[in-house]
């Protein structure tokens, strides 16, 4: 069934100005306004945009959050990882199975609700939590399960938005619908704010130049956890011929155990974006991109409130600071549900209305980035210490952290630990002495810069946290005694398999394989060599893929491997060999076939 | 004007190279292979396959995307990278269902003649068994999706040289799958057999009727000599 009017459709891609680089937000309007993106609505956007239907397939079925056929009025997604699985989220998915009376992955027969699994949605410190529609329901229980749902039955979800975002959502008013602060403890970086408009009124009082001078002179390296100085990146970028010059800030905050940027995004989105308007003015810049990622869709409307603010204070817009000729504006471009698309490539292609494919480099995007032009990506918080290195000065901002590590970082912190929360704490510090500040004195071990990062076992909780030792982009999962590495390694693992873009042979296939060679283990039935044999596949896939997904993807196995050994050992098969598949597994079909009780033999 | 050239080495051979080219252009030229399967002298380069990963200048870079440059230092016949490129070509073999004794490209095929040349015998790793449906909706070529191994040689020959966009790709990761520009199949698109994209398939997923046995089994490319060696001819050649 398809009930995408052709009209309507018409009208969405019109209000887009039939841009094809505007593909993405043209295939999210049709899907909130429609619930689906049917067969018409393809047929009329190719139409519209005089592209073939096959690019379009290519887009869409790229995006979690995009569907073919009808869901659930109410799209309840549940968080799936290993924090939440610990705070009982598969109890609670039990309890919505139970309450909708289906199983995960279904939709209810009257297409009211439709229930599932979704990656990582940034609230680590308030697991188990789920989305539903756009609405986040925190620490959420079994018992909040009936209520929730009884609530949900009495309403309508919204449904024609026209032109403007979701404003009173039916929805935000659900049991468990708030979302407590994050911010546990604020450090220089996020303390003795005014307005928030310093970092650029200081700014216009340098030539670009010398904006980038201090920027340098900072120190700033990249808050995403790949470090590259900010200052040289700005340069490489203002250096490099276009016809224009795009600064955009990667706010698809979708590494499991982080959700910093959506503490500075909700609760400073003004310092954010006076750093990306420090950007626009040190680049010659006249265009700002923020791509939120489709899980923050709730900050959408709060965030044009406040770019909307500073429109009307002069600080965005044309001649800006009454400076005439630095005209620079920001644009929200909200992602559909990719991990990949936090790869500043990917986000790239993403922006272009594509699927999320990383691009090969050379050229980088400071050469050739969004539509092919000079491009600086960033990090949310790296615009945040931007616009503080402006206020206060790059000697200021050197002043704290470590020579290499200057400044400060916010870390992520989840799991078994007293204060779950985002921590500014200066770099330099060690791993136990951040444990310290968040209660969690008896861990086991803490998966850094989440499941692309490393597992970090007791011995190595001296490391300090620094780009020059324990790199990070902030994620800090903590695991106490008792929790089952193996398992967390393999729901890593499985993250990784949904996450994969496909495009390049050794992740899209390697990171499967190292799923089942996980699942062999964690079922005891994996051998010496299959352990040999999955280190060997999990090195080709970190060597040949194509970007830092594959490249990182086997980190959880490979580190567990090197941390824990003992734990795979004692998980060893006693056995020269055993088959992939169990003789039962292997006949199940053929035995229910024939209408005969299974076999009980067990390999 | 002729372009500028330089040099660069690879496994220590010196290569020359002209301005644009990438790097396994430039090796093609000096007679020196490198193996690939998504690249196509044809074709813009896309670096799906992954097999041309060279260790360029101390770090692993696929050679068909990266650009010649003056000085690199490459290394691509090493026991490491022949291993990695041979666990590769085995993840493409147990992705999709590759029947090499009964498959019309027998001996004609990218993949098994690249499985010959790194040494492949039998994959390690688990057979995947997807099920893919095969596309016969065309009068005169047939969609084996079973052999697809998305290579993206078809997508790129439709786009730029046919100018029709007949191919593009559906869904990501593991389930990413070939798809075609009509809801009724291959036969309700503008392909025609003659179009590049029916001719650059390196196995047997694009497969024109009543063509496939003209040659038989026994005298097919690399039936006669490795995949490769073509390209290894012309050295051999310059060098006598």
């Amino acid at each position: 069934m398809n009930s995408n009017s052709g009209s309507g459709v018409e009208a969405i891609i019109s209000e887009f100005g039939a841009d094809r680089s505007r593909l993405l937000d043209i295939v999210e309007r049709i899907q909130r306004h429609f619930g689906l993106v049917g067969d018409d609505a393809i047929q009329t956007i190719a139409a519209g945009l005089g592209i073939h239907r096959v690019e379009i397939e290519d887009m869409v079925s790229f995006y979690a959050f995009f569907n073919r056929e009808p869901r659930g009025r109410f799209r309840i997604r549940l968080s799936k990882t290993p924090i939440s699985f610990m705070k009982g989220a598969k109890e609670v998915a039990l309890a919505f199975e139970q309450a909708l009376g289906i199983s995960l992955g279904e939709t209810t027969t009257d297409g009211a609700f439709t229930l599932e699994w979704t990656s990582d949605i940034g609230m680590a410190d308030q697991e188990p939590a789920a989305l539903i529609n756009g609405t986040v329901l925190t620490e959420l229980a079994p018992a909040d399960v009936p209520h929730i749902v009884a609530a949900l039955r009495q309403r309508e979800p919204d449904g024609d938005l026209g032109a403007s975002r979701p404003k009173a959502r039916p929805e935000a008013t659900l049991p468990k619908a708030t979302i407590r602060s994050s911010l546990v403890k604020a450090g220089p970086l996020l303390s003795g704010l005014s307005f928030r408009t310093e970092g650029i009124r200081a700014a216009l009082g340098l030539s670009p130049d010398k904006v980038i001078e201090e920027m340098t002179k900072s120190k700033l390296r990249g808050r995403g956890g790949a470090g590259f100085p900010t200052g040289m990146k700005w340069k490489f970028t203002r250096k490099s011929i276009g016809e224009e010059h795009y600064v955009v800030c990667n706010a698809d905050e979708g590494e499991p155990g982080t959700f910093k940027d959506r503490v500075l995004l909700s609760e400073f989105p003004d310092l954010v974006f006076d750093g990306m308007a420090i950007a626009g003015y040190a680049l010659g810049a006249r265009h700002g991109l923020l791509y939120l990622r489709g899980e923050y869709a709730y900050l959408w409307e709060p965030l044009q409130e406040v770019l909307k603010n500073r429109r009307r204070l002069g600080l965005l817009g044309d001649n800006i600071g009454r400076r005439k000729g630095f005209d620079f504006d920001i644009r929200i471009q909200l992602g559909a549900g990719a991990y990949i698309c936090g790869e500043e490539s990917a986000l790239l292609e993403s922006l272009e209305g594509k699927r999320g494919a990383p691009r090969d480099r050379p050229p980088f995007p400071t050469e050739r980035g969004y539509l092919r032009q000079p491009t600086a990506i960033d990090n949310v918080e790296t615009f945040a210490c931007a616009a503080r290195i402006m206020e206060k000065g790059a000697a200021w901002f050197a002043g704290f952290g470590t020579a290499q590590s200057t400044g400060t970082k916010l870390m992520s912190v989840s799991g078994d630990c007293a204060g779950p929360g985002v921590y500014e704490v200066p770099f330099g510090i060690t791993l136990s002495e951040l444990l310290d500040m968040v209660g969690a004195p008896d861990t086991q071990y803490v998966q850094m810069s989440g499941p692309s990062g490393q597992s970090v076992a007791p011995k190595d909780f001296g490391r300090s946290l620094a780009y020059e030792d324990l790199s990070t982009g902030g994620s800090t999962m903590v695991f106490g005694p008792g929790r089952d590495v193996l398992d967390i390694a393999l729901q890593f693992a499985d993250f990784f398999v949904v996450e994969s873009c496909g495009w390049c042979t050794p992740c899209r296939v390697g990171t499967t394989l190292l799923k089942q060679g996980m699942e062999k283990v964690v079922a005891g039935r994996a051998t010496l060599a299959d352990i040999a044999e999955m280190e060997s596949l999990g090195n080709t896939v970190m060597r040949m893929s194509r970007c830092g997904l594959g490249q990182t993807a086997p980190n959880p196995i490979l580190t567990t491997m090197r941390n824990f050994p003992e734990l795979y050992e004692a998980r060893l098969a006693a056995a020269p060999f055993t088959p992939r598949v169990t003789l039962h597994d292997a006949l199940r079909d053929a035995v229910a076939v024939q209408g005969r009780e299974p076999a009980t033999e067990e390999v | 004007m002729a372009a500028a050239t330089f040099r660069f080495t690879i496994d220590g051979n010196d290569v020359e190279a002209t301005e644009g080219q990438s790097v396994i252009e430039a090796c093609d030229a000096a007679g020196i292979y490198i193996p690939r399967l998504c690249h196509h002298p044809d074709l813009p380069p896309a670096g799906n396959c992954r097999v041309c990963t060279c260790k360029i200048n101390g770090r692993n870079s696929a050679a068909c995307v990266t650009p010649a440059a003056h000085g690199m230092v490459i290394e691509s016949n090493t026991p490491q990278l022949t291993d990695d490129r041979r666990a590769v070509i085995e993840m493409l073999f147990v992705e999709g269902n590759h029947p090499c004794p009964y498959c019309v490209a027998s001996g004609d095929c990218e993949l098994q003649a690249l499985g010959y040349r790194l040494g492949m015998v039998a994959p390690v790793q688990p057979y995947q068994w997807p099920g893919r449906k095969i596309d016969a909706t065309h009068p005169d070529i047939y969609l084996d999706h079973d052999r697809c191994i998305l290579c993206s040689r078809c997508v790129r020959a439709s786009r730029m040289e046919d100018g029709k966009t007949v191919f593009g790709f559906e869904g990501r990761g593991i389930k990413m799958r070939l798809n075609v520009d009509a809801e009724g199949g291959l036969g309700d698109t503008q392909m025609a057999a003659i179009d590049k994209a029916a001719s650059v398939c390196p196995v047997g997923c694009i497969v024109v009727k009543r063509d496939v046995y003209r040659v038989p089994n026994g005298s097919r490319r690399f039936d006669k000599s490795p995949i490769g060696s073509d390209i290894e001819a012309k050295r051999t050649k310059r060098n006598s």
